[in-house]
């Protein structure tokens, strides 16, 4: 899911893998890592947010009635579906 | 010029004051703890203005002087033995992040059984950590090299962590005469150091930063190269030293290599024994000369390529084991070296001196016999020989 890009050799990096542009782990989408995608019954949501404060990834997005998941960030631990207390959200294969 | 009275560790304390070195991080451990104690005075007398962090480890110690080197400071820190083995860590984040930090290291044997006198296992043990090592043979030279070492830790073709090293109480704590520069002299030749990136919250970065397999290669090869340029840096700001000083330095020494038949290779203070018994023995019409290794890592191999040209039998001095290896450390480094030159000298490796057991005159007197015999047979009998260890 990271935009494919050509890497640079070691002659051009900057020395000590030192990052200069800040705010640019945002461009390393983690969500490729999951197995597991969490879906999110929008009927069942209540919009009580303890999704959106387990999550580690700050992958879980405010809607104004319920909740959706940023997949390119998700990487699928399933805190998310374990917490949430209506069971709104369930765990699917990335495979289906 | 003035000639001071200082011990080894005196020295680099002396050399580390006129360095002006913003920050120190240290624990004390014996028989480093001249250095840091000597500089802790130096503090609370106000004769420098350096930020002194007194730490609960070494492996803090390193920890926040990887800290303070990524803000831009100039860092100093020192250690021996367990103490450098718990900075292990922290050695590889210091080189992989770049932090040109200057550490003097007065040489002591490891544990166990506990022994405090000195040996080289413990920076030999260090030695793949990305860090220059650099290997003094007495007082002067600790001072002379300290203050060098700043210059080419800070160099912005190397970037690297440096290791001055010294023989743990033979020169930690060997009073000498040491001629020292005049403050001014340091501060011309020694200049602010520029670093590449500093903390500015106006100009945001990331250090330390995750690296998958998709980067970290590139970045080991990159301290590989800064490695590779440490011999012509250094050869520049050795030139420069000696045009203040007088004094020159290199990444080995030689004496009597231009017609010797018969050598030894040492680092630190064996030297000086090596030297007075070849002088001695070359006044006997022996044919022996003596190659001291200033620089360790990186390895010279040119320079010791070059400086072995002439000489039939080589004997390397280990004064540290590496268990199981062909060759102590400094003899497998010198075999490699050699080995792409067709007309090599018959290399054998000596071990000696662990957990700090002297090397006298008449010892090195019997490496020459038996290097000189070597020589003459032209096959080495005896490929490691652990010198004066009883059966």
């Amino acid at each position: 899911m990271t935009p494919e890009k050509k890497k640079s050799g070691w002659k051009s990096l900057p020395i000590g893998g030192v990052v200069l542009e800040p705010g640019s782990s945002l461009k390393y989408r983690t969500g490729d890592w999951k197995a597991f995608r969490p879906f999110v019954t929008k009927e069942k949501c209540v919009n009580c947010l303890i999704c959106w404060i387990y999550c580690p990834d700050a992958a879980i997005v405010r809607k104004e009635k319920f909740v959706e998941v940023n997949y390119d960030y998700c990487k699928g631990c399933g805190i998310c579906a374990v917490e949430c207390p209506k069971e709104a959200i369930a765990m699917v294969d990335e495979q289906q | 010029m003035t000639v001071v009275g200082l011990t080894g560790d005196e020295a680099v304390a002396y050399a580390v004051k006129q360095s002006k070195v913003d920050v120190v991080a240290a624990y004390p451990i014996t028989p480093q703890t001249i250095i840091v104690e000597r500089f802790s005075k130096y503090v609370a007398d106000g004769e420098v203005q350096t930020e002194y962090v007194c730490v609960e480890s070494e492996h803090s110690a390193l920890s926040a002087c990887v800290g303070a080197s990524l803000t831009g400071a100039r860092v100093f820190t020192a250690s021996s033995s367990q103490g450098l083995a718990l900075m292990h860590e922290m050695l590889y984040i210091a080189s992989g992040l770049r932090c040109p930090i200057v550490m003097g290291v007065a040489n002591r044997a490891l544990s166990a059984p506990i022994n405090i006198h000195g040996d080289h296992s413990d920076m030999m043990g260090s030695r793949d950590s990305g860090w220059v090592q650099i290997y003094v043979e007495n007082s002067q030279e600790a001072y002379d090299w300290t203050l060098q070492a700043f210059k080419l830790a800070e160099h912005g073709d190397v970037q690297l962590p440096v290791s001055v090293n010294l023989d743990g109480f033979i020169l930690s704590h060997l009073l000498e005469g040491v001629d020292v520069l005049e403050d001014g002299a340091v501060s011309e030749f020694l200049r602010l150091r520029k670093p590449l990136f500093t903390l500015d919250p106006d100009k945001p970065i990331t250090v330390g930063a995750l690296c998958l397999p998709d980067y970290y290669f590139e970045f080991k090869r990159q301290q590989v190269e800064a490695m590779q340029k440490v011999p012509k840096v250094l050869a520049s700001l050795n030139k420069e030293y000696r045009e203040v000083t007088g004094r020159e330095y290199g990444v080995l020494e030689t004496f009597g290599m231009e017609d010797a038949e018969a050598a030894i290779l040492c680092l630190g203070s064996t030297a000086g024994t090596a030297r007075a018994v070849a002088q001695k023995l070359r006044g006997e019409g022996k044919k022996v000369g003596v190659i001291k290794l200033w620089l360790y890592r990186p390895f010279p191999v040119e320079d010791i390529i070059e400086a072995t040209r002439r000489v039939k039998a080589l004997a390397v001095l280990d004064k540290a084991v590496s268990f199981g290896a062909p060759y102590g450390a400094v003899c497998s480094d010198v075999v490699s070296a050699l080995h792409t030159v067709s007309e090599r000298p018959r290399v054998f490796n000596v071990i000696y001196g662990l957990g700090g057991r002297d090397i006298e005159p008449s010892d090195v007197e019997f490496i020459f016999g038996e290097a000189l015999k070597t020589a003459e047979a032209g096959v080495v009998k005896e490929p490691v020989m652990f010198l004066g260890v009883r059966e």
